[in-house]
Formats: structure tokens, sequence, C-alpha cells
């Protein structure tokens, strides 16, 4: 199989713009004829969604949850990039598009990158004529903070509710095209697999999830918009129903999985309390525009604080180890989360962690400065002249908790600690998957009209995304690319008439899928589902986490196919096939979990460099930083399945860099 | 991140096989449950325990765990969402009850809420009033005018904001004696009475909104205060005065 990007020619800031000048449009009576299946109605698929039933396509959406606005990108908190250069800063398409790629650690494609970037600026424009509240300022002019991994103001943001309204504008042109009818919402409904007709996508096969019904729905291209995989290490920032099986599925009949192991760390999220934890909660990133990292300089006071000894305000200035400020002085507290998250393990494992857990792991994050530094502004805006310590500090506070007051709230109800008056506690936790299925320009998967959009494609961020950049490139594939690039493909089937379900492609998908259910519902296991999830959490978060070795990963692969096959002679699903069972939705993707964590680490060990989010113990640099080989590996790692997962066949994309140099990338 | 001693409980939870069958009140003792898991987390040591003595597990909508999709919904010991204020019933943490308790937890309960299985109510009757308004009818079209364009009032970008948050739980619905949606009607109809571009279909919407929430068998509004209360993102009552001014003006004006 050749890979071929289809990257259209000439100059990278002419591409998409000539390209969508030339490309076949669908006339919009025979739009009406053809159905379009979105499975996930995430910011990529809620948009997707709402601007093909727009251009007068049929579509049938689906998601797990009850609602299309429950999509888990309700729950992105800070902010989303756009090169509007509203700050006057210097901003520009060109510059998002490099610090995109520089920050993806120069392991993504030119091209792609370059029309997110273009696209960006319409995004904006487009959710605020949908309604969507970002914040303004006191001219009544939109505000940016600033993300790590850049020098420019570009984030465009709601409170910490910046997915929240994102996805509700998103949901809301939804609502518009279902009350036309364009659009067949199918809530509580599973996507379980896909259906294959002479080579192209024509449908899926889902399960009724309140019902149990297993359903045929045929269309002339199918979308996938399910989002990332985090939750393979069991607990991530994810949400508790975020699962790879829409993408594993449509892998197993044919579509290529690219750069599984690049896996994104987040370095600022609540540390973990206790075995039976069931997630770990984010505190957005925006938090380190204002809050401080460190640890104790000596490991006495590190040791008191873990024993309850010792407060963080109780440690002077001279005994804190600013630890990224120190190591990182350009950019700081605003280094990239990879980088932001192996300097905390660096310091953890050399015994500085602050909080009380099993590995001791966590770092502060301090707003004390900011705080007095807010303070002093507000009391010189409102000519408070020689102010009190106190008023300061009251007033530094009700700016911090205008801009980060309901993420100070959620740290306070897991943790029953006040983040106002001491500083949090933090640690890394697993948060977003750049790998995932691999698409070509047009978003198009391997297998033709089989496209993937958001989070579930590996497009556009390399090997480490920077901050607020999933929002802009989920909203870019939906609102602005695929819905022209799909036109392209569907030219051709505006003759096809309906896909008819009853083909025998049709039956031997659901025969497959039903038959992995009754395996499921019959085995009389011993375990239950996350019983399993767990232990494949900990041997991914243990070898095929922050820092890999060879050693650990050829040990990971084999403890994943043993647990596998555990899983199947012991788990344990209660209840029956035809009933609402959350039992069963789990031990579904549970399953598919254990097959992509082998591949994830059979990849990860096939890449021979540190890059991004994938470090390798034995590529570093003699300072600790990661060492990249673009020698040998510049290129995108897709994978063929052909029965057992790391058996796959690679297929290598050369990454072809003419815009930017390939540098190691330094913050410092 | 303090840990303390564990508590023992007894749960009252409704069992209820689906929307046909007849439900009932189940105990379940639980003992040793950390103060620092969260509520779902303990239903979570509930269901391994029943799983593991061959029972079936107690069905309950949850996703984000973070109080922000607004899945969960579990009316716990009288109160949507249980006690303490601004909190969902995934953000409830176990230190909140006290060693021994009894805590009773049932499902949202409404007329437009029919019980699917358990814990877990139908609330597609909310996405319904939402297809019925809840809508700037703009396309997507990449020549939208600039962001900037029109400057919005940041008093008023706020309050639009604030009534934008509600997470769509039902909650108000569930704490209200009359299973009145308003609080949840009312949110985004402020949001967009508030800002300019929502202007334009605004008597349409309030009007077609408050006549979708009648057709599901949603309660009136006697404004007793009770939604704002139990709802978990402070949603202001308000918004509800707006709404009523905003359907005033617009049934005046279609008459
Ligand atoms: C806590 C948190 C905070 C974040 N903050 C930010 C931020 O500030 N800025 C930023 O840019 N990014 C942020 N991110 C990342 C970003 O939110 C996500 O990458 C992005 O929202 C993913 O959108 P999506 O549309 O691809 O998928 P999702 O929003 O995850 O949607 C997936 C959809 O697929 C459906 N689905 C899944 N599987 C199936 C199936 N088998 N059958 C049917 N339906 C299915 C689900 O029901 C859902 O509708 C954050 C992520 C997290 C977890």
């Amino acid at each position: 199989m050749k890979l071929d990007s289809k990257v259209p020619e000439g100059p990278l800031k002419d591409k998409w713009t000539n390209y969508k000048n030339n490309i076949n449009l669908v006339n919009p009576a025979n739009k009406r004829n053809i159905d379009v299946i979105v499975v996930g109605t995430g910011l990529a698929g809620g948009s997707a969604s709402a601007t093909l039933a727009e251009l007068g396509y049929n579509v049938k959406a689906f998601c797990y949850q009850d609602s299309p606005r429950r999509a888990h990108s309700i729950a992105a908190q800070g902010g989303i990039n756009a090169a509007k250069n509203y700050q006057g800063d210097g901003d520009s398409t060109y510059r998002l598009f490099y610090d995109t790629i520089k920050g993806g650690d120069y392991r993504s494609r030119e091209a792609n990158v370059y029309r997110l970037a273009e696209v960006s600026a319409n995004i904006i424009d487009q959710c605020v004529a949908q309604g969507v509240p970002f914040a303004r300022d006191y001219g009544g002019l939109l505000d940016n903070r600033s993300f790590g991994g850049v020098l420019v103001s570009r984030t465009f943001y709601a409170k910490g509710q910046t997915g929240q309204q994102l996805l509700l504008g998103a949901y809301s042109a939804m609502n518009r095209q279902i009350a036309k009818g364009k659009i067949e919402m199918f809530n509580r409904h599973e996507m379980l697999d896909v259906v294959v007709v002479d080579g192209k996508a024509r449908g899926i096969i889902a399960r009724n999830l309140v019902t149990g019904e297993i359903e045929r729905h045929s269309a002339h291209a199918v979308v996938i918009a399910t989002g990332g995989y985090g939750n393979v290490f069991f607990l991530s920032t994810n949400a508790m129903g975020s699962n790879v099986t829409a993408s594993w599925k449509v892998h197993k009949r044919g579509a290529l999985f690219a750069n599984p192991c690049y896996t994104q760390i987040h370095p600022t999220c609540v540390p973990v309390h206790g075995t039976q934890q069931s997630k770990l909660t984010l505190m957005s990133e925006s938090l380190r525009n204002d809050g401080r990292i460190w640890v104790p300089r000596k490991l006495e006071d590190a040791k008191a604080v873990r024993e309850g000894k010792l407060k963080a305000k109780d440690i002077k200035e001279e005994d804190r180890d600013y630890y990224l400020e120190r190591r990182y002085p350009s950019f700081g507290n605003l280094v990239p989360r990879d980088v932001a998250s192996r300097a905390a393990k660096e310091r953890c494992d050399e015994g500085y962690g602050v909080v009380n857990n099993d590995t001791n792991e966590g770092v502060f994050l301090d707003f004390a400065s900011a705080i007095q530094r807010y303070g002093k502004q507000q009391a010189h805006l409102k000519g408070i002249h020689n102010p009190s310590a106190d008023e300061i500090e009251s007033l530094g506070k009700k700016v911090v908790e205008s801009k980060y007051g309901n993420l100070f709230d959620m740290y306070k109800q897991i943790t029953a600690e006040n983040p106002y008056e001491t500083a949090m506690k933090i640690y890394p936790a697993v948060h977003y998957t750049m790998g995932g299925v691999w698409v070509d320009y047009n978003l198009m998967t391997t297998v033709p009209g089989l496209y993937a959009i958001g989070e579930a494609n590996f497009s556009d961020h390399g090997a480490n995304r920077l901050g607020a950049s999933a929002l802009m490139q989920g909203l870019a594939d939906g609102y602005f690319v695929l819905p022209y690039t799909i036109g392209d493909y569907l030219s051709a089937d505006i003759r096809t008439g309906k896909i008819s379900t009853d083909l025998p492609e049709f039956a031997e998908a659901e025969a497959s899928v039903k038959s992995q259910i009754d395996t499921l519902i019959n085995n009389k296991g011993i375990h239950s589902v996350d019983y399993f999830h767990k232990q494949l959490g900990l041997i991914m978060w243990n070898k095929v986490g922050m820092s890999r070795t060879t050693e650990g990963l050829k040990q990971a692969i084999e403890e994943i196919k043993a647990l596998r096959e555990a899983f199947w002679k012991e788990v344990k699903v209660p209840g029956t096939a035809d009933e609402l069972n959350q039992e069963l939705e789990k031990a579904g993707r549970v399953a598919d979990f254990l097959e992509l964590g082998e591949l994830f680490a059979r990849d990860a060990l096939e890449r021979e460099e540190s890059c991004g989010g994938h470090f390798r113990e034995e590529h570093r640099t003699e300072d600790g930083e990661a060492k990249r080989d673009d020698v040998n590996f510049a290129f995108v790692s897709a994978w063929e399945y052909t029965g057992q997962p790391s058996e796959a066949i690679l297929h290598k994309e050369e990454l072809i860099f003419e815009n930017v140099e390939l540098k190691t990338r330094s913050y410092k | 991140m303090a840990t303390e001693k564990g508590i023992n409980i007894t749960l009252k939870v409704w069992r209820q096989k689906n929307g046909q069958a007849k439900g009932a009140l189940e105990t379940y003792e639980l003992k040793d449950v950390s103060p620092d898991n969260s509520f779902l987390e303990m239903m979570d040591i509930l269901n391994d325990q029943i799983i593991m003595k061959d029972g079936s597990p107690v069905a309950f909508d949850h996703d984000c765990r973070e109080g922000i999709c607004g899945s969960c919904s579990m009316y716990i010991n009288g109160e949507p969402h249980g006690p303490g204020r601004l909190v969902t019933t995934c953000q409830l943490h176990m230190r909140e009850f006290k060693d021994g308790e009894t805590i009773y937890v049932e499902p949202f309960r409404a007329k437009a809420f029919p019980i699917i299985k358990d814990l877990i109510v139908d609330r597609s009757a909310l996405d319904r009033i939402q297809h019925a308004g809840g809508y700037i009818s703009v396309n997507t079209s990449g020549n939208t005018q600039d962001a900037n364009a029109i400057p919005i009032e940041k008093e008023n970008a706020d309050k639009a904001f604030d009534a934008a948050t509600c997470i769509g739980c039902g909650a108000c619905v569930a704490a209200c004696k009359n299973a009145s949606a308003s609080l949840f009607m009312s949110a985004k109809i402020s949001q967009y009475a508030l800002l300019p571009q929502g202007q334009v279909e605004a008597k349409n919407r309030v009007l077609a909104m408050v006549k979708q929430a009648e057709e599901e068998g949603f309660g009136p509004c006697s404004n007793t205060g009770a939604c704002e209360v139990e709802c978990p993102k402070g949603i202001s009552l308000e918004n509800i005065a707006r709404m009523n001014r905003e359907y005033l003006s617009a049934s005046l004006l279609t008459k």
C-alpha cells in the first residue's frame, strides 16, 4: 500500500484556496439524495453534522450520551487559538502555523497545519455569530490569554468553560438542523463496526444502548468524530465513556492507525488520591499564565510537606525551586506540556514531590505572586494609595477568581483545600492523544468514503499538541474543511441512490458485532471489566507513559497480550444483551483498548528517538532533553492491521518540510 | 488529600428494571468508604460488590465526572445532586456524609423525564425544547463578519455567559414541585436576548420554546425559587424574569 497524502501542489499559502477552487462540487439538488453518517457530536462531529446539513446533505448523527451536548468537548476549559492578532503582538497565520509545527516537534504535515492556521480566524467569527459568549474586555472587544509554547496572546476563552460554550454553539447549530429534519439524531447509540462495500465505507452497525438492539445504518460516506483514546491508561482527564472503539473497528476494517504512541501527558492535573479513583481532573493550562510551579529546594522540606508538618507558604522564597523558570528562562512556566510534564516527573523522581500518595507525585502551582501583582494593579486602578496587605490580597483574589473561579472551585471540591489560601498541588496526567486514524489532506482514511476528524484523527499536532489547539482543530475540521473535501468524493455518488442495508456486507458486520456481544455476555468470568481496565492502565502508565525504554516496552507488549487473554477467559459481564447494560458497554470498549495498547507499545518501541510526548530514555541529550532523530524518523508511522495488534505492518509517510527549517526545539 | 478514616454507610437505592417495571428502594451496606472518594466512585464500589455477588449493578448516567457534561442526575437525600450548593452529583464527595448515615438515592423525577432504568431517566424533552428555538440562524460560511465588528458591553457579555453555563442536567426540573423547565429554558433565552446577534429571532424563540415545554409536560413556574437553590451552576432566577418579559412582549406583539 502506498500512502498518498494528497497534499495539493503550489506554494504553502495558496494550497487550500487553489484546492477549494478546483475540487468537484455536488449541486444542491443532488445533495438531497446523499446521506452522510457522522459518528460523534463533539466539536468535530457536531460542527460537521450541522454544516453538512446546512449544505443540504441528509445527516445521521450518533453519540453514546443521552444528548449531543454532552460530548467530551464540553469539558475543555482553557481556550481556543486563532491567528486574529487582536492584541497587535505580531501574530499571523504563519506564526500560528510555525508555532504548531514546532510545538509538534516537527512530526506533522506542513500543509494540514497551515490550513488549520488559515481557517482559525473564521472559527472565532463563526462562533461569535452563533452567540458564543467569549470573554470580553471593558471596551466590549474580545479578550485573549496566552498558552504554553508560544510568545503571543492568541487564545480566546470563556472563563474556564471554553469547550462548553463552543460545543453548545455547535449543538445549537445542530438543533436548528434537527428541527428542519436535516439531521436525524441517534442519542444513546454506540457504533460497533463500519460496513465496507466494494471497498467503500457505506454504513455502520450501532447498538441502541437503551434496548440493546443492533441496528444497520447506511450512507454514502461515514465520518468518525469519536474523540481520543487516552482512557487506554484507565486514569485520564477524559470522560468515563471516551473510547477507541470506533477508531479501532475502522482500523480492523482497513483504515491505517497513525502514531498511536503520541500521547499528551498534561502537566497540571489534580494528583491521584487512591486506588479507587475513577478519573483525573485537569486544571487548565491557562493557570500557568499566572500560577508559578515549584517544589522545595531541600529534600527535608519536601518530606515535611508530605507528612503534613510544613505548609507551602511557610517555605521561604530562597528555599523554593521554581524549576521551570530555572531551566527554561525564556518560556518559564509556559513551556509546552511535554516539557513541563517531564520536568515535574524529574523533580518527583529525585524525591522533591509534595503529595502524600503512593508515589509522592505532586508539585506546587502557586498563585500567591499573581494575587499580589493583581492586587497592587487593582489598588492603583482604583486610586487606593498605600493599600494595606489585606486590601491587596482581597483585590488580587477577586481578579484571580474572575479569571479562574470555576477551576478553583473544582479543585476545592476534589481536594477540600482552598487554592486561594494555599498553593495547589498538581501532577501530570494523560490528557490527549495526538495519534489516531491516518487521514490524507481531505481527512479521508485509507478506506474510501471513510473520514476521520477531530481528536480521532492524527492530522495536525505531530508529536505534541499545543494548548488550545484541539478545539481549533475540531472546529476547523468540522466547520471549514470536511464539508468541502467530502463534496469532492460524494460528487461521484449522485446517481448511486440509497444504499441498501440488506447487502451481505451489512449482515456480515452485524453478525460479527453480535458474536462479540454473545461471547462477553455468556462468559462465566470471575473479574469485573474495571479489574482488567485498571491493570491495563497500570502497564501503560508505568511502561508506556512519560518515559519509555526498550526493555519496558517489550515487557508491556507481552503483559498486554497476556492480560487480553485473561480478559477473554475471565471477564464477567452481568445482565443480558437486550437491555440497557453499562457493563457490557464498558466490556466492549476495554476489549478494544486491550488491542490498541499493544499496538501503542509497539509503535513506541519502533520509534527510536524522543520527540514531543514520546520520550525514550535511550534518546536524550546530556541535560536530559528529548533528542530527535530527523534523519531516520521524520515520518508518520501508519499501521496496517493484520490480525495481531503488534504484528501490524508499518507504512511510513515521509514528512517533507519545505517551509520551516527543522531545529532542535528549545524553550530555554 | 488528607487520608481520613473510612466511613460505613447504608444506601437505599431506587431499582427499576425498565420503564414499564415497578420500582422500589433496595438497601445496601458499604463499609470503610474513603471520604476522599467521590459519590460516583462510591457507586462504582457498590456496583463492583454487586457484580461479584452475581447481581445486577445499579445503572446511572455519568460521563465527564467533573461537573460539566450534565449527565449525572441523582436525587440524593431529597435533593437533586445531593447536599451542598453548586455541585453536581459527580463532584459530591463522601466527606459530606457521616459515619453510619443512611443515604437515599433516587432518579430525577418528573412527568417529562420517564425512567429508563434504575437512576437513568430520559431527558430528551430538554433537547426538544432547544430544537424549537435554541439557536441563532446563521450558516457556516467563512464569510461572517469579523468577531470584533460589534463590541458587546462587558456587563451583558458576562451575564450572557453566566446564563450560558447551564449544563442541561435537569436538576431545576427535579427540584420544582411543578416540574417546570423554566430555569433551563430561560438560561438559553437570556443568553441570546442579551446579545445583539440573538435579537433578530428573539420573539419567535421565546414563543416556540415555551410552547414546546408545555407540550412536553413540564409544569408552570410558580416562583418558589427551588430551582435556583439546587442548580449546580448557579443559574439565576433573574433569567426567568427576563424570559417572562420577553414572552410578554412577544405575545403582545404577535396578537
Ligand atoms: C479536561 C479537558 C480539557 C481540555 N481543554 C482544552 C482546551 O482548553 N483547549 C483545547 O484546544 N483543547 C482542550 N482539550 C482537548 C479537546 O477538548 C478535545 O481534544 C476535543 O474536544 C475533542 O473533540 P472531538 O470532537 O474530537 O471529540 P469528543 O468531544 O470527545 O466527542 C466524541 C464524540 O464521539 C461520540 N462517540 C465516541 N465513541 C462513539 C461510538 N463508538 N459510537 C457513537 N458515538 C461515539 C461521543 O458520544 C461524543 O459525541 C481538553 C480536553 C480535556 C479532556
